[in-house]
Formats: structure tokens, C-alpha cells, sequence
């Protein structure tokens, strides 16, 4: 079967592979492009764990076929934050502990920022419901959710 | 001499219903010997490792040298990482 | 070491864990982030049936396919010589683990592999598995518990005899073991009664849930070196099962800890690693081996269901005078269910003088059960702690005032025999009486539950050691997986006893050739244990930082002191920090290096108690969780963010126990929902805020007063539910999970006992 040739854009770079068709984002990020911060925990698209941000819009990267990617805008883990500051949403994570294994993180991370771009001022129940597609195990999500109320106080406080 | 409990299984198995026994021995080691004498073949329920030993409340997983005081009250029973 | 009271600088407080960024950033390798030059991949084939005897497999054709490195069936892995191997809160039978790694004869449950195969793709590889030919005789299969446990149930072990009865049983069944624990007569307490009451309950099987598959990369050397690269609770304890399961030496296997993405008990034994090392070794090539979620659901092992039945009795003014319980746990496919602990710690947050509690441990056709936070714990809590409410309610008593009376405190007897030392039973309910949330009102078809747990927390081995750096940071080096904030506790410790701040102190978990042997993270050891060995590993440098300073000072060493990051001259004012001492090291012995590798003893029991109000939607059944709280004995929290997380997880964990987790099984005894989409766990929208009140009663035996805080919170969870739903409605449930269908049937059921009535 011959392999697609896919020209897309990833964390601000140009970036090109090629791909079988069955083969999703989540495979080609982690396994031929080496971006292992994107996770998988189901390949289903019920964890949450694979989020990436793709022309703005939240995805499951376990749920989208690498061919779809041509052309577009891909962000993952790896493209948030700056090698000096970690995002905001990072940065609160950390503060308020909210995470335990860290394996979920990534996800929710990618998942927060996303709605704090679209949404500056989300309320505890906004955050709950556009935080419902990423499980966590560990933390029973309360400090999840406080430090994404931090972090858009935070982002408030800054001049974007 | 430690006051030493076979309780719950090992009560019924070896002395017919829990009882409460003095027992001579410096530490778990001895203790173990001694209660040899009294009921044969309890040593290698005690020393396996699906037991742990109570010495005035604290729980050892693998005791052997710990220290028994004259006083002190001992209690046999499931390590909890041992309930296989 | 004792407990001893102190005046701390870093314990207690809340630095940022020293792991963060690398996990905020994507940059944490867990297990299946790893790749090797020329790398095959694996895949497992998989049983279809819940219960036949193996024929035949063939292999053959998966052999020829071109890219197919290595095919292995169980006829590959010789059977060990029977024994026993210790993993935290279980005990491993190490043939039972070899025939669960790869069916021999028989397969045992739905999922159970039958064979592996690695290729240099894994289409390659899933390919193969399609190819191997199996012929399989089905058997009749069960899985209920206590159909398991009739006479004329299908039998999964013809030379299995109940262990535990007298006399000795003629006939093998599914029953592997019967253990009691009890004391006074009970007889004798249920004619002190005033009331007795009686119920049955029943639990379905759970998963850890854990978000991280199993994973595992392994290399296997032609001189018979291997490495394993792996996520799991402990990589000795990995090393150990390997070694056992292959007939290896331990120097001879390097087990390299990865992160760990949750584990939750479930992660303290092998599925993948064996099978990796014999797939590379057949290859002669790296092999990575990863599981899909439906893999994990259908093949690891999930926690115990069961059946109870507890009968309590009370007097008049409130005082238990007995209990008699027997609880039946499902085992899985081979023997080794944790009701041990059921039977031991569903009555022990309470003196009762005259006890009888029963435990069954039986097999069944699931995957052998695995370790769950608290394993056991919280289906014996939720018969005893449910029995309890309906006799509060029946005396008229406040539920807190009624448990609080018959609490075990310092000095009472626990059920499984030694007495306790301080625990903080009490304290945690007079704390939740007077919290605003109890008082809080209610509105329709809205309750309140209350209840308590217990969970021993274990010790064991943990080793540390203390580096002293140049420039005065240390190193600390430490054994056990960091599941929930370890690191930043263990560095804290270290920071504390140095008298440094914990920034300067950076914790790395080594692979096992690099530190002595340590117990796996879990039964809530690590901040207690290796806690315990961190403090004595940085005396140790401490000791010998004094030493080094009296030399350079040309004093005895008893004229040195240690305070503040530096060692003090005690009859005069001279002082060297520990990078001046680091410094001169060389001139003065070489570089500092503390250790310590210890067998802890002396965790202290930890003791919670929780609140949960829900509203109860007649129309759907569905149960709202509309607010949480939970309260619990700490000892002494080393980092409250985490020990807090701790508490908010395990409280969640119980959440979704009680409302919808369970393992549904088709008529075939296969897995119906084996995928997180049908296997319902909380998400954030499920939940409101988790408030966690942490109470701090030293633990005598940790220089700090540590106890373990991880298992406690899931034990209460589904009894305080299902009080506050009866509180809501006046309906009882017994049968978990309280899934809106069955929780609509008992209320529908209810109106028309009422209705009838
Ligand atoms: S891995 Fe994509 S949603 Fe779980
Ligand atoms: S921190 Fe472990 S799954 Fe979220």
C-alpha cells in the first residue's frame, strides 16, 4: 500500500512525513515525528489523553487520520509555553499541584488553553463541562479545575 | 515473659480457640522456638511470609530480631502484603 | 525512629514538585515513550472464551509472514518452581503468574493470553496474530461469586482444596480459602443487643482505571544481559518477577523505572515485561510491547466483586455489642483475592468487644484480581458502614455521635488483635460534626451520608542515599516510582533535616542496579518508608559533614554542631556550610555520601471520615454528588497539596465505584464494556470540589509523624453514598454501583411497597 505524502504544520513549523492511511495523528506525532508529550490512554477518544489543538479547535489526536492534517495548523504539548516562561496553565498546574501521575496532563493542558483562548472567563461549571473529555484517575480533578480558574485570573492580570 | 495471643485461625488451628499464652524469648526468633515446643509445626506458620507480628501494637512484616520485652504483648497475624 | 516534636521549615509546606515542569511540558517519558534502534513491535493474542482447555496452537503460518521476528506460546515459558513472591499488598504465586502471563492448558478468562508475536511493524505483528491457528474446548464458565461457590459450579482448579477448613476438604472447588478473624462470643453480644441488624450486600468487579496502559520496552543481549525499560510500581519488584518467571539472575536484568501514569495497586506485577524479554531474546532485537485499553480492562487485574452480609447489634444508649460478617471476594482466574483485609478492617475504626468475621476467597472467570487502592478495604466498609447507619436510624442517634461512641481510639484492641497506638478515629468525626458542611440544610430529594474507613498502611524495605555536591545541592537518590508527589515529599524530608531549602535538593528514582532493594509505591509506604530512610541516609551525611568540619577545624567532633545548612563550632562561633565542607572533600576523605537501607516498621494506621450530600433525580434515577468532604489522620502532612490530592482522588475513585463502575459480562462470559466509553469513570463535570480537612495525629513511629494517606480515602465512598441516599429517599441500596437504572427500579419499587402498604 503506498504511503501518503502529508505537508502540514506543526507547533509553528513546517513539518512533512508520510503515513499509511489508517494511521492517526496520535500515531504519526508520537512514533514518526518523536512527540511523545501527547499520550495515548484509550485510542477511542473517551481519555483525552492525545488532545491537540488543530486550527484552533480541540481534537483527539487518537481519533483524527494523519492525512487530515494537510495543511493545517497542528499544536501539541510540546508547543505550549516558551522555552524561558511556562504557559500560564502550566504554570498554575504546577502551583496548585494539579496533577499527580502527570499522565493525563498534557491533555488537560492543551484542553485548557484552548478554552481560555476562546473563553477568558470561564466559570467553574464551563471548565467542568469543556473539561469532560480528559479523565483523570489521580486528582479527583478539584485542583485541576482551581488551576484553571488561577490561570484565567492570571491571563486577565497580563496584557495578552 | 511476653504474653503472647494466637488468635482468629491460628488459635483454632493450633490451641482449640484463641488463647493467650506467656512465653519466654528475647525476640521474635526465640519466641517462635519456644511456641515450637509447646504446639509442633506452628514455626513454619510463623515464620512464612504470609504472616506479620504485632509487638505492642506495631506491626512487623518480617520480623525476626525485634525485640520482645517481658511485658510486651505479642499477636500473630496475615501480613497484609501477604493476604496473597 | 520515633516521633519527635519539632519546629519545621520545609515539611508542611508547599514547594512546587521537582518532576513539575518536565511533566507540564510533555517532556516525562513514560513506558511507551521509549524507542531503541532496530525496535520490533509486539502484540499479544488474546483468549475470546472465558474458560476452555487449550488443543492445539499452531503458529506456523504467523511464523512465515515476512516481517515476523518472534512468535512465543506458553510452551516457550518453563514453568518456574513454585514459590512465593512479595509485591506491596499481595503475595505472587509464581506459577499462577506463569500460567496468567501465557495460558498453558487452559485459559482462564476472556483475554487470557495464548501467544505473542513481534515484527519490525506492529501491523505487521497484528497481522501475525491473525495467522496463529487455536483450537480451543469450550468449558461452561462462572463468574458470579456466589455461583462459584455452589457445589455443582463449574470448576476452574480440579486440584484446588480449600485452604483454611477442618477437616481438610476431599473435593477440589472454586473456594481457595476460608479465614477468620474474631474474638470474645458472639452469641453472648447478640443477647446484650437491643437491636440487630441484618443485611446483605453485593459489589461488582472494578478497575485500578489507571490512564497509562502497560507498557514496556526490553532488550535482551546474546550474553543474557537484559534491560527493561517499564512503567510500574516498583522496578525491583519487576526485576524480581522477571528473573523468577525466566529463570534469570538478578544482576543479569537492569529494570529501568519510567514514569508511571497511575497505578493504583494495579501496576505491582507483569503482563508484558516476560513476555518482551522472550520476545527479544527469540528476535535478537529490542521489542516494545504496549497494551490497548481494551487490553487493560479485558486482561489485568481488576479488583474483587463480592457478597456480604453483616449483622450488627446495638444497645439502647448506643453501644455495639457485636458482629458477626462474612464476606466472599472474587479471586479471578487463580487464588489470591485481597478479602483478607476486608475481614480485618471492615469493623476496626471501632472496639467491639465480640466479633466473628469471615472471608472467602474464591475463583472465578475474570482476570486474576489485582491490588486496588486499599484492596479489600472499601467493599467490607461498605456492608459494615451501611449496617451502621440503619442502626443509628434506628436507636435515633446522630450517625457521628453513634460511631464516635464506639471508636477505637489509643489502647483499644483492633479486630485483627495488637492494640492500637494514637489514631485519629475521633478526631476525624468531631471534626466533621463541627465542619459548616454538616450543618449545612438540604433541599428536596436531597441527603446526606456519613462514613468512616480504616487502612493499616504497611512499611518495608526502602533505601536512599544523600549525594553532597561541590556547591552545596544534594542529590538524593531514591527506588520508588513517583506516582503522586513522592519526589518533592522524600526531598522535602531530606531539605528539612539539612536544614536547606527543598529546591536545593534534586530526588531521581534510579534503575536497580543503581540503589539496594525497595518495596514497590503502594499500600500509602513511600513518604513513610523510604521517608523513613531519606532521614536516616541525610543523618548520615550530616554525621559525616561534622566530622569532615571538626577535622578542617582540628576539633573533636562532638564540638561540632548542625544547624541551618552548616555545621556549627558549639563553644565558639565558627561555622562551614555544606558547600564550604563539599569543597575541601576532597582533601578530607573524598565526597560525602550519606546512606541508608532500611525494613520500616511502625506505620501508623490511618483513620477518615467522609461526608457526601446528593440529589436524587426521581425521573431518571440518576444520583448528583452535589457536594464532598473529606477528613482524615494524616500523622503529619509533608507537602498538604498532595497529601490533599491524595484524599480528592481517592474520594473520586469511590464516586464513580458507587455510581457506575462495574465489569459487565455477556452470556459468553466476555467483557461487554472493555473501553472507558462503557466503562463509566468520573470526569471533571461529575464532580464538584472535593474538600479535604487534613487532621495531623503523629505517627510515633516516623521522625516526622508520618502515616501513609493514600488508600484510606476510597474506603468510605460507597457507604457514605448510599446512607446519603437513603437520607434522600428512603431507599437502601446494597447492590453497587448505584447506576441510575437499578437506583430507578428501587425507588420505583419503593413507591409501590408504599403504595401497597
Ligand atoms: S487516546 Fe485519544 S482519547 Fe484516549
Ligand atoms: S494525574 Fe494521573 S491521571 Fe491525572
Amino acid at each position: 500500500m503506498a504511503k501518503s505524502h502529508v505537508s502540514t504544520t506543526v507547533n509553528g513549523d513546517p513539518v512533512e512525513f508520510l503515513c499509511d492511511a489508517p494511521e492517526t495523528m496520535l500515531d504519526v506525532l508520537r512514533n514518526t515525528l518523536g512527540l511523545t508529550g501527547t499520550k495515548e490512554g484509550c485510542g477511542t477518544g473517551d481519555c483525552g489523553a492525545c488532545s491537540i489543538i488543530v486550527d484552533g479547535r480541540v481534537v483527539c489526536g487518537c481519533l483524527m487520520l494523519a492525512v487530515e492534517a494537510t495543511g493545517k495548523q497542528v499544536t501539541t504539548i510540546e508547543g505550549i509555553g516558551a522555552p524561558d516562561r511556562l504557559h500560564p496553565v502550566q504554570q498554575a498546574f504546577l502551583e496548585d499541584a494539579a496533577l499527580q501521575c502527570g499522565f493525563c496532563t498534557p491533555g488537560f493542558i492543551v484542553a485548557a488553553k484552548a478554552l481560555l483562548d476562546r473563553n477568558p472567563d470561564p466559570s467553574e461549571t464551563e471548565i467542568r463541562y469543556w473539561l469532560a473529555g480528559n479523565l483523570c484517575r489521580c486528582t479527583g480533578y478539584d485542583k485541576i479545575v482551581r488551576a484553571v480558574q488561577h490561570a484565567a485570573a492570571e491571563m486577565k492580570g497580563q496584557p495578552a | 515473659m511476653a504474653r503472647v495471643v494466637l488468635s482468629g485461625d491460628l488459635g483454632r488451628r493450633f490451641a482449640g480457640g484463641e488463647v493467650e499464652i506467656r512465653v519466654s524469648g528475647s525476640n521474635v526468633l526465640r519466641l517462635i522456638k519456644a511456641l515450637e515446643e509447646r504446639y509442633p509445626g506452628i514455626a513454619d506458620v510463623l515464620e512464612s511470609d504470609a504472616m506479620a507480628v504485632a509487638i505492642d501494637g506495631i506491626v512487623y512484616q518480617d520480623a525476626m530480631l525485634e525485640d520482645v520485652g517481658e511485658e510486651s504483648e505479642v499477636y500473630f497475624l496475615p501480613a497484609i502484603r501477604g493476604g496473597r | 525512629m520515633t516521633y519527635e516534636p519539632k519546629n519545621l521549615r520545609v515539611v508542611g509546606t508547599r514547594p512546587i514538585r521537582h518532576d513539575g515542569a518536565d511533566k507540564v511540558t510533555g517532556r516525562a517519558n513514560y513506558a511507551s515513550d521509549f524507542t531503541l534502534p532496530g525496535m520490533l513491535w509486539g502484540r499479544v493474542l488474546r483468549s475470546p472464551h472465558a474458560h476452555t482447555r487449550v488443543i492445539s496452537i499452531n503458529t506456523d503460518k504467523a511464523r512465515a509472514l515476512p516481517g515476523v521476528k518472534a512468535v512465543i506460546t506458553g510452551a516457550d515459558l518453563t514453568l518456574p518452581p513454585p514459590g512465593i513472591t512479595q509485591a506491596g499488598e499481595s503475595a505472587i504465586n509464581t506459577q499462577h503468574l506463569a500460567k496468567n502471563l501465557l495460558a498453558r492448558d487452559k485459559v482462564f478468562y476472556d483475554g487470557h493470553p495464548v501467544a505473542a508475536v513481534a515484527a519490525i511493524s506492529e501491523a505487521i505483528a497484528q497481522q501475525a496474530l491473525g495467522l496463529i491457528e487455536v483450537v480451543y474446548e469450550v468449558l461452561p464458565h462462572v463468574i458470579d461469586v456466589d455461583e462459584a461457590m455452589r457445589d455443582d459450579a463449574p470448576l476452574l482448579h480440579d486440584d484446588l482444596f480449600t485452604e483454611g477448613v477442618e477437616p481438610k476438604p476431599e473435593k477440589p472447588s472454586n473456594i481457595a480459602k476460608r479465614i477468620f478473624v474474631g474474638k470474645g462470643d458472639i452469641a453472648k453480644g447478640f443477647a446484650e443487643a437491643d437491636i440487630v441488624i441484618e443485611r446483605s450486600f453485593t459489589t461488582k468487579a472494578v478497575h485500578q482505571g489507571y490512564i497509562e496502559p502497560q507498557g514496556v520496552v526490553a532488550n535482551y543481549a546474546e550474553d543474557g544481559q537484559a534491560m527493561v525499560w517499564c512503567s510500574s510500581q516498583g522496578q525491583f519488584l519487576i526485576r524480581d518477577l522477571c528473573i523468577t518467571m525466566l529463570g534469570m539472575e538478578a544482576s543479569s536484568l537492569k529494570v529501568i523505572p519510567a514514569e508511571i501514569g497511575g497505578g493504583f495497586g494495579g501496576k505491582t506485577t507483569v503482563y508484558l515485561e516476560p513476555l518482551a524479554l522472550m520476545l527479544s531474546k527469540a528476535a535478537g532485537r529490542p521489542v516494545k510491547l504496549t497494551m490497548t485499553r481494551g487490553e487493560v480492562l479485558r486482561a489485568t487485574g481488576p479488583h474483587s466483586g463480592s457478597s456480604m452480609t453483616a449483622k450488627i447489634g446495638a444497645m439502647k444508649d448506643g453501644t455495639i455489642t457485636t458482629a458477626e460478617v462474612v464476606i466472599k471476594f472474587q479471586a479471578g482466574a487463580f487464588p489470591g483475592s485481597p478479602v483478607g483485609a476486608a475481614v480485618m478492617f471492615c469493623s476496626a475504626p471501632y472496639d467491639i468487644p465480640n466479633l466473628s468475621i469471615t472471608g472467602y476467597d474464591v475463583v472465578v472467570n475474570i482476570p486474576k484480581i489485582h491490588a486496588y487502592r486499599a484492596p479489600g478495604a472499601p467493599n467490607g466498609a461498605f456492608a459494615f458502614e451501611t449496617v451502621l447507619d440503619e442502626l443509628a436510624r434506628e436507636l435515633k442517634m446522630d450517625p457521628i455521635d453513634f460511631r464516635a461512641k464506639n471508636s477505637a481510639v489509643e489502647g483499644s484492641k483492633s479486630p485483627y488483635g495488637p492494640t492500637h497506638g494514637p489514631i485519629g478515629g475521633i478526631e476525624c468525626l468531631s471534626s466533621a460534626k463541627n465542619h459548616p458542611h454538616y450543618k449545612a440544610n438540604l433541599g428536596p430529594n436531597q441527603g446526606r451520608g456519613v462514613a468512616s474507613g480504616f487502612w493499616i498502611n504497611i512499611g518495608g524495605q526502602s533505601a536512599a542515599t544523600v549525594v553532597v555536591n561541590r556547591d552545596g545541592t544534594i542529590s538524593l537518590v531514591e527506588g520508588c516510582p513517583d506516582i503522586g508527589g513522592t519526589r518533592a515529599s522524600l526531598a522535602m524530608m531530606c531539605a528539612e533535616v539539612l536544614g536547606i531549602v527543598a529546591e536545593k535538593v534534586r530526588p531521581s528514582i534510579v534503575d536497580t542496579t543503581a540503589i539496594a532493594f525497595n518495596d514497590v509505591t503502594g499500600g500509602s509506604r513511600v513518604t513513610f518508608a523510604t521517608g523513613i530512610a531519606v532521614v536516616q541516609a541525610t543523618e548520615d551525611a550530616v554525621r559525616q559533614m561534622r566530622e569532615r568540619a571538626a577535622k578542617m577545624w582540628d576539633i573533636e567532633v562532638d564540638q561540632v554542631g548542625w544547624r541551618d545548612g552548616a555545621a556549627q563550632e558549639l563553644n565558639g562561633n565558627r561555622s562551614l556550610t555544606i558547600s564550604q565542607i563539599a569543597q575541601k572533600a576532597a582533601k578530607t576523605g573524598g565526597q560525602i555520601m550519606g546512606h541508608a537501607s532500611i525494613n520500616a516498621h511502625g506505620a501508623g494506621p490511618s483513620l477518615t471520615t467522609h461526608l457526601c450530600d446528593v440529589e436524587v433525580d426521581r425521573e431518571t434515577g440518576k444520583i448528583t454528588i452535589l457536594r464532598y468532604t473529606t477528613f482524615q489522620d494524616a500523622g503529619k502532612a509533608v507537602h498538604p497539596s498532595y497529601v490533599e490530592g491524595q484524599m480528592q482522588g481517592g474520594a473520586a475513585q469511590g464516586i464513580g465505584w458507587a455510581l457506575n463502575e462495574e465489569y459487565i459480562h455477556d452470556a459468553q462470559g466476555r467483557l461487554e464494556n472493555a473501553g472507558f466509553l462503557d466503562y463509566r469513570m468520573p470526569v471533571a463535570s461529575d464532580l464538584p470540589m472535593i474538600d479535604a480537612v487534613i487532621i495531623e495525629v503523629p505517627n510515633p513511629n516516623h521522625p516526622f509523624g508520618v502515616r501513609g494517606v493514600g488508600e484510606a480515602p476510597i474506603v468510605p465512598p460507597l457507604a457514605a453514598i448510599a446512607n446519603a441516599i437513603y437520607d434522600a429517599t428512603g431507599v437502601r441500596m446494597r447492590d453497587l454501583p448505584f447506576s441510575p437504572p437499578k437506583v430507578l427500579a428501587a425507588l420505583e419499587a419503593a413507591g409501590k411497597a408504599k403504595a401497597n402498604g
